[in-house]
């Protein structure tokens, strides 16, 4: 993570002089290729790349989340610097838009590699799968949880999952059912710290003011938004609307009060969720009056 | 000579070792009979070793080789015979090729009810007091519903119907049951992931070596390697001494198959799954490449297993990572190739000057 830091100042830095330092760059440029080329580079038991990840993939989506989205991160003391972590964050907008936007947030503001747990379509499909687990995301399983979790990894988990990024419009920031749980008892059992995150913006990316039921089934789809722009634009409808973007780490839930084996406690594993829920909720409500008007100029 | 003092570790006289005329058999059968601390070691197979050895009752080092069908008597036969203490038990083959004639039937009967005859032998003995036996990670299954690192008490997401895999599965359940009902006996699983080294003749090692390889378009696996050194280096250990259970043997770290194929310095043909199946078979009828259904699906979906349990209890690592068990594979092939690399390094010099 130092490294990255590093290099972050030495780009700023190189940013404005040029000359000398382009031909270093170029060198370094070409050292890069030499080992994506030869294979010679670290990849994790999960398929994560970190080289790729930062070099290729992030780089792809970092215009959107500073130029498109403008989007801000908020509390970032409350992340742990070095040690394992749950993010909890809201989900919405169609498309996982926030999932990248969260994961350019704590790389970049917290200089932390997010681990996301994923829906199983992720992973059945080519490509799609296979990016994901370089980009350092995994199913989301007990044992990928734990496993990571362990390691000391920033985990991130969305519980709300498919009944959260696919609901309609008119239900904007409102937060759906979330699952089982079973993120509170991996936080339980790694006695890590769940860190709420309150993510604003995405909500307006894709308005979903229709759906394709049937269309969808037969697709194998979850569902099949109709947006003001999509299907009737085309490709074009598949372009994000520019809102305005917030991130909000929220305090962090400890958990190591608790012994491992209460992770087994159904109880307390409802209990803590039902209070994650509400303390999002909160967060979310005060974040969204904060941000104002999604796209700005229009409002006023 | 059912005299043994429990809790010894020494007291490995006479060893067993089953599928002695493959590579990773006879290896094994060599180092345990350069062992001053045992006695005997009887090599079994139901073909003569390659060479050096011969006909019936070839030397291998010190080994004798006896040669026998696992089901039948002769098996038990020796067992008695010879007061056999310890069974490696490593005629796990992998696919019905090989020299071995009879296709798919004959390999199971050879996996699953040469394993039944074989433990049940080892029930009547009233000698042997260790059994050692080779499975695979193929157990677990390639699936992108499991988890991403399997430990030994995973349950496989779907069980396998395919040959290799399916055997193993059901030949571990055999040896459950024969360690249920015979508790006295130290019984040793051992899941080895896949096989790389100089010495290695498997369906893997015979893709890497192919001037071209096809991948799975959309799909690029994690996959772990197991150097034959620390392969041989395993069994040899929970031969000698106590270590009940099921045991992950890999080597650290994980490789992609787009890092192996960089490494090969060979080009890849990402062609999509259907068009793959159709190629691997036609590989397969042409017996050029032994490609089984558990492959191709270990060739989308890969899988990684986790060590941990094996390090504790045997109080070491594997000496080789995935990655270094796969460069030694690949200096026996003659080294990678080089013109990638090469290409590289011109265009840097041309363009930084340097």
């Amino acid at each position: 993570m130092d490294d990255f830091r590093d290099r972050r100042t030495a780009g700023a830095a190189t940013g404005g002089t040029a000359g000398g330092r382009a031909e270093e760059r170029l060198a370094e440029l070409f050292s890069f290729l030499r080992r994506r080329i030869t294979g010679d580079y670290e990849v994790d038991e999960f398929g994560f790349d970190p080289e790729l990840n930062e070099k290729v993939l992030l780089e792809a989506v970092r215009p959107l989340y500073r130029h498109w989205f403008r989007a801000k991160a908020l509390g970032l003391g409350n992340v742990p610097a070095d040690s394992g972590v749950l993010v909890v964050a809201n989900h919405s907008g169609t498309l996982p838009v926030d999932a990248l936007m969260l994961q350019v947030a704590m790389h970049d503001e917290l200089g932390r590699s997010l681990r996301l747990l994923g829906a199983h379509l992720v992973y059945q499909l080519p490509v799609l799968g296979h990016l994901a687990r370089k980009s350092g995301h995994t199913l989301a399983c007990p044992e990928d949880a734990d496993r990571l979790l362990r390691k000391g990894e920033a985990v991130g988990v969305f519980p709300e999952g498919f009944k959260g990024i696919g609901k309609p419009f008119s239900e904007r920031y409102r937060l759906q059912r979330f699952g089982r749980g079973g993120f509170v008892a991996s936080a339980i059992r790694a006695g890590v710290p769940i860190v709420p995150c309150a993510i604003v913006g995405a909500e307006e990316i894709y308005p979903k003011i229709g759906d394709l039921p049937s269309l969808a089934r037969l697709l194998g789809l979850p569902y099949l938004p109709i947006t003001p722009l999509f299907p009737w634009f085309g490709p074009l409808g598949m372009l994000p609307l520019p809102s305005k973007w917030l991130i909000e780490f929220g305090e962090p839930i400890r958990t190591d009060q608790y012994a491992p084996e209460e992770a087994d406690d159904p109880m307390l594993v409802f209990d803590l969720s039902d209070h994650i829920r509400e303390t999002m909720q909160r967060q979310l409500d005060a974040l969204r009056l904060r941000r104002g008007p999604a796209f700005p100029p229009i409002a006023m | 000579m059912n005299t043994h003092t429990p809790g010894e570790a020494s007291m490995t006289r006479t060893v067993l070792v089953t599928g002695v005329s493959g590579h990773i058999g006879a290896r094994v059968a060599t180092s345990l009979a350069a062992d001053p601390e045992i006695d005997r070691v009887i090599g079994v197979d139901t073909a003569p070793p390659p060479s050096p050895a011969g006909e019936d009752g070839a030397v291998l080092g010190r080994t004798e080789f006896v040669r026998v069908a696992l089901r039948g008597p002769d098996l038990v036969k020796v067992i008695r015979d010879a007061d056999v203490d310890t069974v490696v038990h490593l005629s796990l083959v992998s696919g019905p090729g090989g020299g071995r004639a009879g296709g798919r039937p004959a390999m199971k009967e050879h996996n699953v009810v040469g394993t039944m005859q074989l433990l049940a032998a080892c029930q009547r003995s009233a000698t042997v007091r260790r059994v050692v036996v080779r499975s695979t990670t193929a157990v677990y299954g390639s699936s992108p519903h499991a988890p991403a690192v399997f430990t030994e008490d995973t349950m496989p997401v779907e069980v396998s119907r395919h040959g290799y895999a399916r055997d193993a599965t059901e030949m571990e359940s055999y040896v459950r049951g024969f360690a249920r009902r015979r508790p006295d006996v130290t019984t040793t699983t051992l899941r080895f992931a896949s096989l790389m080294g100089p010495g290695v003749d498997s369906p893997l090692t015979r893709y890497f070596s192919q001037p071209v390889l096809p991948t799975v378009l959309g799909f690029d696996p994690r996959l772990q390697f197991v150097h034959e050194d620390d392969a041989v280096e395993v069994l040899c250990r929970t031969a000698r001494a106590d270590h009940a259970g099921v045991f992950n043997v890999a080597g650290d770290g994980i490789l992609l198959l787009s890092q192996c194929a960089r490494r090969t310095g060979r080009p890849v043909v990402p062609m999509p799954s259907p068009a793959f199946r159709l190629v691997s078979g036609i590989a397969r009828g042409a017996r050029l490449v032994d490609f089984s259904p558990e492959q191709l699906s270990l060739m989308s979906h890969g899988r990684a297993v986790d060590t941990t349990r094996l390090a504790a209890e045997l109080g070491w690592r594997p000496k080789y990572s995935t990655a270094a068990a796969f460069d030694d594979f690949l200096r026996s092939l003659g080294g990678p190739g080089e013109l990638p690399r090469a290409v590289v390094d011109w265009l840097g010099h041309l363009v930084t000057g340097r």
